[in-house]
C-alpha cells in the first residue's frame, strides 16, 4: 500500500511540475467544452432559398410569402428558369430551390391537389434532412389554410382532415440543442483527457529508459499499475467536476439528476479508459505510436456513440458494434442522469455493462504488462 | 575457503528470432568481486546483463543471481540487486531527494529509512546545496554519481552497472571508480560493462564477449600474459580481430 503511495507522489509531482502541460490538461478541454457547445448545432439557419415562380398568382405568392416569414429561410428572389436556379445550386449561392408549377393556385382550387417541386442541396446530407421538415412544415401551413378557404369556396360539404399533431418534447422541452450537446461534448473531453495522458504517460517512461528502472526493483505490476493510473482518475474527476460547473452557469444545462450517481458512474468508466490507456502503451514504444492508435479509437468511439449522429439510424451492424463503445454509455448515461433524473435503476444495465468492460480492460491491460520481455 | 559465487551462467542464450544475441555463454562471479564485462558495440553485454537482472528471459541456459534462479524467481532477484543503465536512470523532473524517496519507497524502505539514508547519500556526494534542484539540471557526470547511489539504497548484494561512465570526464570517472571499490571492500559485487580498457584494468576480473560468445575470461594480468601484450585495449583488439 505505501509504495503505491510513493508512485502516486511522484506522479503528482511531475504533473503539477509540468509547467506546460498543466494548461493542455485543464484549459484547452473547457475552451473545446465552451466552443463546441455553442458550435455543435443541429438547427439549420439562413437557409438560401430559390423560387421559380410559373404560375405568378396570389395563391403561389402567399406560398414565397411564408417562406419570406419564416426565420430559418433566406429569399434570394425570384428566378425566371428552373435552370438558372440550378445554376445558382451549382456555384453555392442557393441551398434549395422551391418550383412552383403553372395552374398552381387553380388546380389547388379545382382538384383540391397540386404538385409542389422541391431541390434541396444534399451535399449535406443532415442539414438537407432538416430542411426537408422545415420546407414541409411551411407546405403544411400553406395547405391547411388553402384547404379552410376551399371549405368556403367549395359548398360540397366535403368533411376537413382537421388532424394537428402538437408535439410536446420531454426532458427538453425547448429542444435546446445546448442541453443535449453539452452532456455529451463533457463526456468526450473527459474521456479524450485521460485515455491520452494515460496512453502516453507510461509510454514516456519507455522512452526515457526510467521504466526499465522500474521493472528492475521488485515492485509488483498491480502497485505500479494503481499507482500509474489513480493520478488520472482523480484528474478526470477534477474535469468532470470543472466541466459541470460551467455547463450549469455558462449554459444553465439542467442537472436534475443526482451527482453521486453521475461520480460514480464516471469512476467506473475513466477506469474503463485508463485501462484502455494502459493497454495502449504496453504494445507501443513511441509517445507517437500511441498517439496515434489512442486517436484511431477515439474517432470511431466519438462517431459511433450517437452523439452526433442517432444509433437507430446506423446500419445493424454497426449498432452491434457500438454495444462495445464505452462512449457511448457515458454519454447515454449522462443525458439520462442530468436531463431525466434516471436513478440507479433506470441506468442499471449502464453501469453493469461498464464495470464489465472496466474488468476486462484492465485485466487485459495488467496482464499484457511484462516486466520482463 | 571457498570463494562464495553470487552469479553463476550456465550456457545462457538469448535468441531473437533467427539472431541468437547471446551464444552459450558460461561464467561465475564470486562475492565482492568487480567484474569487468567487455565486449564490443552490439557483442551482446547488455543482453546478457538484461537476463541477469531479470527483465529479459533466457531463451535457453540457466543463471543464478544473488543464490535466485532469474527464470523462476526473477522477483527476488530483483529484490537483492542494484542495477543503473547506460540511460540515465533517475527522473529528471524530480530534485535529488525526490527521486531518493521514490526508489527508497518502491524498494520499500520504511520513511525513516530513506530520510535516513538520503541524507548521508547527500553527505557523501556533498550536494547540500543541490539536494532540491532537478536532477535534469545536473551535469551528467554528477547524475551519475547520484545514480550509482540510488541504486545502492536498498543494500543490494549484487550491482549491475551498464557503461556508467559513458561520456563522463576522467576526474569524475577516477571518483566514480572510487565509488566502486568502496562498495566493493564492505562486500557488494559489482558487475560493469564499459568501453574504457583503462577503466577493464581496473576490474579483479574480466570477461570479453565477441559476437555474442565469451572468448576470453581471466584477471587483466592473465589475459595481458595470455596474449602477449602490455595493456587491455591490445587484448581488446588482438581478440576482436582474431575472430573477424
Amino acid at each position: 500500500m505505501n509504495i503505491i503511495r510513493y508512485i502516486i507522489q511522484k506522479e503528482f509531482k511531475q504533473i503539477f511540475r509540468n509547467k506546460a502541460m498543466l494548461p493542455i490538461i485543464f484549459v484547452l478541454p473547457l475552451i473545446q467544452l465552451i466552443i463546441l457547445s455553442n458550435a455543435a448545432t443541429f438547427e439549420v439557419k439562413n437557409i438560401k432559398l430559390a423560387f421559380v415562380d410559373n404560375d405568378k398568382t396570389s395563391g403561389s405568392r402567399e406560398l414565397v410569402e411564408k417562406f419570406e416569414a419564416s426565420s430559418y429561410f433566406n429569399v434570394m428572389g425570384d428566378f425566371p428558369s428552373e435552370k438558372l436556379a440550378s445554376k445558382a445550386m451549382l456555384k453555392g449561392n442557393v441551398d434549395v430551390i422551391l418550383e412552383i408549377p403553372p395552374y398552381f393556385e387553380r388546380q389547388l382550387l379545382k382538384n383540391e391537389k397540386a404538385d409542389l417541386s422541391v431541390i434541396i442541396n444534399a451535399i449535406d446530407g443532415a442539414a438537407a434532412g432538416v430542411e426537408n421538415v422545415y420546407i414541409n412544415q411551411i407546405v403544411q401551413q400553406y395547405n391547411k389554410k388553402a384547404q379552410l378557404e376551399l371549405l368556403f369556396t367549395n359548398s360540397s360539404g366535403k368533411q376537413l382532415q382537421n388532424i394537428e399533431t402538437i408535439p410536446s418534447f420531454w426532458y427538453n422541452e425547448t429542444l435546446n440543442y445546448k442541453t443535449f450537446m453539452v452532456p455529451g461534448i463533457l463526456v468526450l473531453l473527459v474521456t479524450m483527457v485521460t485515455l491520452f495522458l494515460s496512453g502516453m504517460n507510461i509510454v514516456r517512461e519507455k522512452e526515457i529508459g526510467t521504466l526499465e528502472q522500474i521493472n528492475v526493483t521488485p515492485i509488483k505490476k498491480h502497485q505500479f499499475i494503481i499507482g500509474k493510473l489513480f493520478p488520472f482518475l482523480v484528474l478526470g474527476m477534477v474535469l468532470l467536476t470543472v466541466g459541470l460547473i460551467i455547463s450549469k452557469l455558462l449554459f444553465q444545462i439542467p442537472i436534475v439528476g443526482s451527482l453521486g450517481l453521475m461520480y460514480l458512474y464516471t469512476t467506473i468508466y475513466i477506469l474503463v479508459i485508463l485501462g484502455m490507456g494502459l493497454f495502449i502503451s504496453n504494445f507501443t514504444d513511441t509517445q507517437q505510436q500511441a498517439m496515434f492508435i489512442a486517436w484511431f479509437f477515439m474517432v470511431i468511439f466519438i462517431l459511433m456513440s450517437g452523439l452526433f449522429t442517432p444509433i437507430e439510424s446506423m446500419p445493424q451492424w454497426a449498432q452491434v458494434l457500438t454495444e462495445f463503445n464505452p462512449i457511448k454509455y457515458f454519454v447515454q448515461v449522462m443525458r439520462m442522469v442530468m436531463l431525466k433524473g434516471a436513478g440507479l435503476s433506470d441506468i442499471y444495465p449502464q453501469v453493469l455493462k461498464t464495470l464489465v468492460f472496466a474488468i476486462a480492460m484492465n485485466a487485459l491491460a495488467v496482464m499484457s504488462y511484462k516486466k520482463i520481455s | 575457503m571457498k570463494k562464495e559465487n553470487v552469479i553463476q551462467v550456465e550456457n545462457l542464450t538469448k535468441m531473437f528470432g533467427d539472431f541468437t544475441a547471446v551464444k552459450n555463454i558460461s561464467f561465475e562471479v564470486g562475492r565482492g568481486e568487480v567484474f569487468g564485462f567487455l565486449g564490443a558495440n552490439g557483442a551482446g553485454k547488455t543482453t546478457a546483463m538484461k537476463m541477469l537482472i531479470g527483465i529479459s528471459k533466457p531463451t535457453h541456459g540457466k543463471a543464478t543471481v544473488a543464490g535466485y534462479d532469474v527464470l523462476t524467481h526473477a522477483e527476488k532477484v530483483k529484490r537483492n540487486i542494484g542495477y543503473m543503465s547506460q540511460r540515465f536512470s533517475l527522473y529528471n523532473d524530480l530534485t535529488i531527494k525526490e527521486n531518493i524517496v521514490f526508489f527508497g519507497g518502491i524498494y520499500g524502505l520504511s520513511s525513516s529509512t530513506i530520510k535516513e539514508k538520503s541524507q548521508t547519500l547527500i553527505n557523501e556526494l556533498g550536494l547540500h546545496d543541490k539536494a532540491n534542484s532537478l536532477v535534469g539540471s545536473l551535469p551528467l557526470g554528477w547524475k551519475q554519481k547520484v545514480a550509482f547511489s540510488v541504486a545502492l539504497l536498498h543494500n543490494p548484494k549484487i550491482i549491475f552497472l551498464d557503461e556508467p561512465t559513458g561520456g563522463v570526464d576522467p576526474i569524475t570517472r577516477r571518483q566514480f571508480w572510487e565509488m566502486i571499490y568502496r562498495e566493493a571492500s564492505k562486500g557488494v559485487t559489482i558487475f560493469v560493462t564499459t568501453h574504457y580498457m583503462d577503466e577493464a584494468e581496473y576490474c579483479d576480473r574480466v570477461s570479453i564477449m565477441v559476437a555474442g560468445k565469451i572468448e576470453a575470461l581471466d584477471t587483466p594480468k592473465n589475459l595481458k600474459g595470455q596474449f602477449q601484450v602490455d595493456s587491455m585495449n591490445k587484448v581488446f583488439l588482438k581478440l576482436a580481430r582474431n575472430i573477424e
